[in-house]
């Protein structure tokens, strides 16, 4: 997490410490006022929605981890050739994802729960069970549903769709409501649907199963029982059926490694150095998987603020301000995966350090190839923006290739020498660069939105969001 | 008269990198041009580390490197633009085509497209490529990725060429297929620099063949001038590449520990 130099251990520590405050912060402000709520029917229609929510979440983190154990050889001949039985060492595999992916949700959802422990009393610890049986159960889903992926298309094309489906799980449900909230409240808030009368009118009554959950999140211990034994049966379900046949599900998969793909053929084309060297980026980039379903889901995400744009069209444009942020945060989200493929995630190292190639005009060329490919994903909604509030597509603009540059800056900080296929540890190899990415791109879309409403208060968003990159350079390993 | 001068490929005069200790030892190395050099040496003698120097992946603590006279620390862009690297290991893009691999590496070259492209056309042809020429190398052998690698490495037609172990792994066709190329390449007037732990090889296509252990450039020549430096040429008679190397590294002092 320190990329090896103990004196940003402590360092590290420090930011993790303000983190985590700071998160805890934005846990009261958002879950302070719920701490005392008790089991009337809005609470139980939230609190389920909310559940819904991240639960598709997680089963798209989990489908991401299934997916990843089926595609990657590692330990698999070791498995296959050794006495132990394939069937039990599988059953560990499966409920080490599920395990996995409780603890990341647990991890995720603790500033919340601890701030409602803080203010409501003990009752809210049951909410860290029912997180890590919605984790055990969401492992279990994305077992069954890759397998049926197997059995449906086949192993060579589940590798992507797999992705594809994840991606989808995980931003449908929460688009979805922000889509209704759009259409009935005009608001981008995800919860506005979800406190509707209508919704509580015509919800199931308060003795109804479904509520479960929710009551086991408030505390309710008979629930909590009921929600926990109903998880295990059902990972212990998936273990059962599924573990049997994983091996052979996993050797085959590693078969679609050796099927062959042509591309169209075309003469030689004449290019620069730093020509070839962005079209090479932008072609890896284009055939790579993860920036496929990485792409659809930051496109999916953008989905609300589009309809936002669409129905306000000739208004004032007032109200679109909430659309800046989102398209800053996709662009610097997106825009630190792709820089780490093309700084960190080059596949010929040697043969472009032997290159007659100045090794800065290389770094040039492959952050052109980052920013320019942001560029043309985001321009669209930018122009459109344009139509309606040219104030608010400047700011927008503007923050998308900030917010990109600094991403990109920070990959630049902790870059490494690995593969592309490595792509998916990027994010363990460096936590500091993770959570800078993260902060970068929070700071950079508040100061869009507030530059975008007309408030010099901008500035301090954006002052917190260069105080980031600074100490990104202080700390990162080429500064030692 | 005296017979000309022949021209200097590659050049190294005091060329020094340390780690824990030294790996390459004040070595003093001179290749000709047209000649097929065999760097040979046991395990950790320092060939890689003197190779990747030359090739610019690597900075001397100390020495100086001089490609076909340009001096390569001074003007590494105007050395690399003549010198070719291949290691051992093929490193090639996955979601590339070989076509698309050779477009790439003319164009980090500058060489031009119609001239490349006829280049490439028929390198790929050599190496029993051209029928996978537009398919992606996710899904090639090692013997494939490392016959498109070296593809890569010749298609901007260098002066100098270094490979590192290029027949590792291959298996006789591919091999053979590698070894007519640098024969041809050779022939036409480039120079081969190459380590490799498959004696015969060295036996059979270098010119000279130089031996370094310790860091340190210990024998030098023909193998008939290697045979007479182990003083047993009389008692071994036509010892192979195998003994006369064995010998050599044999009598070769360590360096002392620190």
């Amino acid at each position: 997490m320190t990329a090896g130099r103990r004196h940003r251990a402590r360092t590290a520590a420090i930011a993790l410490i303000v983190f985590a405050a700071f998160m805890h912060l934005l846990a009261w402000s958002m879950v302070g006022p719920y701490a005392n709520a008790g089991a009337d029917k809005p609470t139980l229609v939230t609190m389920t929605g909310c559940l819904l929510l991240s639960g598709s979440l997680l089963l798209s983190q989990a489908m991401e981890s299934v997916t990843r154990a089926f595609y990657t050889r590692s330990d698999l001949d070791l498995i296959l050739a050794s006495p132990i039985s394939p069937r039990k060492v599988f059953s560990v595999r499966i409920a080490r994802i599920a395990g996995s992916v409780a603890l990341i949700a647990m991890l995720l959802a603790s500033p919340f729960i601890n701030v409602l422990v803080l203010l409501g009393g003990a009752r809210w610890l049951a909410a860290y069970g029912v997180v890590a049986a919605m984790g055990a159960v969401a492992a279990a889903f994305a077992v069954a549903l890759t397998v049926a992926l197997f059995r449906l298309i086949g192993p060579k094309r589940t590798r992507l769709i797999a992705q594809i489906v994840a991606a989808v799980i995980g931003a449908a449900f929460v688009i979805g409501l922000q889509v209704v909230a759009i259409l009935s409240y005009g608001s981008l808030s995800r919860l506005a649907p979800l406190q509707s009368k209508w919704l509580i009118a015509h919800a199931p009554g308060l003795d109804s199963a479904m509520w479960l959950p929710a009551r086991a999140v408030l505390g309710d211990a008979g629930a909590l029982t009921m929600v926990t034994a109903a998880s295990l049966v059902i990972l212990g379900l998936a273990v059962a059926v599924f573990s049997v046949r994983f091996g052979d599900h996993a050797t085959a998969a590693l078969g679609v490694s050796q099927t062959v793909v042509r591309q169209r053929s075309r003469g030689f084309r004449r290019r620069s150095p730093g020509a070839a060297l962005r079209h090479k980026e932008w072609t890896l980039l284009l055939r790579d998987p993860w920036l496929v379903s990485q792409s659809l889901m930051q496109i999916l995400y953008l989905l609300p603020p589009a309809l936002m744009l669409w129905l306000s069209f000739g208004e004032s444009g007032t109200a679109l301000v909430v659309v800046v942020p989102v398209v800053v945060m996709a662009a610097g989200q997106l825009a630190g995966g792709l820089a780490w493929l093309s700084i960190s995630g080059e596949d010929a190292p040697d043969l472009v350090a032997t290159a007659p190639i100045a090794s800065r005009r290389i770094i040039v060329a492959k952050v052109e190839a980052v920013i320019g490919g942001i560029a043309i994903v985001f321009a669209p909604l930018v122009a459109a923006l344009g139509f309606v509030s040219p104030l608010a597509a400047m700011v927008c603009g503007l923050g998308v290739l900030i917010a990109a540059a600094s991403a990109t800056q920070i990959q630049l900080c902790f870059r490494v020498q690995a593969r592309r296929s490595q792509f998916r540890r990027r994010q363990t190899s460096s936590r500091i660069a993770t959570f800078a990415e993260a902060f970068s791109s929070i700071g950079w879309a508040g100061a869009a939105v507030l530059a975008a409403s007309g408030s010099w208060l901008a500035l301090f968003p954006a002052v917190i969001a260069l105080g980031v990159l600074g100490g990104v350079r202080l700390v990162s390993p080429r500064n030692s | 008269m005296g017979q000309p001068a022949r021209p200097i490929a590659l050049a190294t005069r005091g060329l020094c990198k340390r780690y824990d200790r030294p790996a390459v030892d004040n070595l003093d190395l001179t290749i000709y041009g047209g000649e097929f050099y065999s760097l040979l040496g046991p395990n950790g003698a320092g060939k890689t580390t003197t190779l990747r120097m030359v090739a610019g992946l690597l900075k001397p603590d100390a020495g100086s490197i001089a490609i076909d006279g340009i001096d390569a620390l001074a003007d590494p862009v105007a050395a690399k633009q003549i010198t070719a690297w291949l290691s051992d290991e093929p490193m090639i893009y996955d979601r590339l085509t070989p076509f698309e691999y050779l477009e790439f590496v003319a164009g980090l070259w500058r060489i031009d497209a119609t001239v490349a492209e006829r280049s490439a056309n028929e390198l790929l042809e050599w190496l029993g490529l051209a029928a996978h020429a537009h398919e992606r190398c996710e899904g090639f052998s090692k013997g494939m990725r490392q016959k498109v690698a070296l593809a890569g490495a010749l298609v901007h037609n260098p002066k100098v060429i270094i490979l590192d172990e290029p027949l590792t792994g291959l298996d006789a066709g591919s091999a053979r297929q590698v070894k007519n190329v640098l024969k041809e390449r050779v022939a036409a007037g480039g120079t081969v620099i190459m380590t490799t732990h498959i004696l015969e090889v060295a036996e059979r296509m270098a010119d000279r063949i130089g031996v370094i252990a310790h860091g340190r450039l210990i024998a030098e020549g023909t193998l008939e001038e290697l045979r007479r430096m182990t003083g047993k040429d009389q008692v071994l008679g036509a010892a192979s590449l195998e003994d006369t190397f064995l010998a050599l590294v044999g009598d070769a002092p360590a360096v002392a520990a620190e």
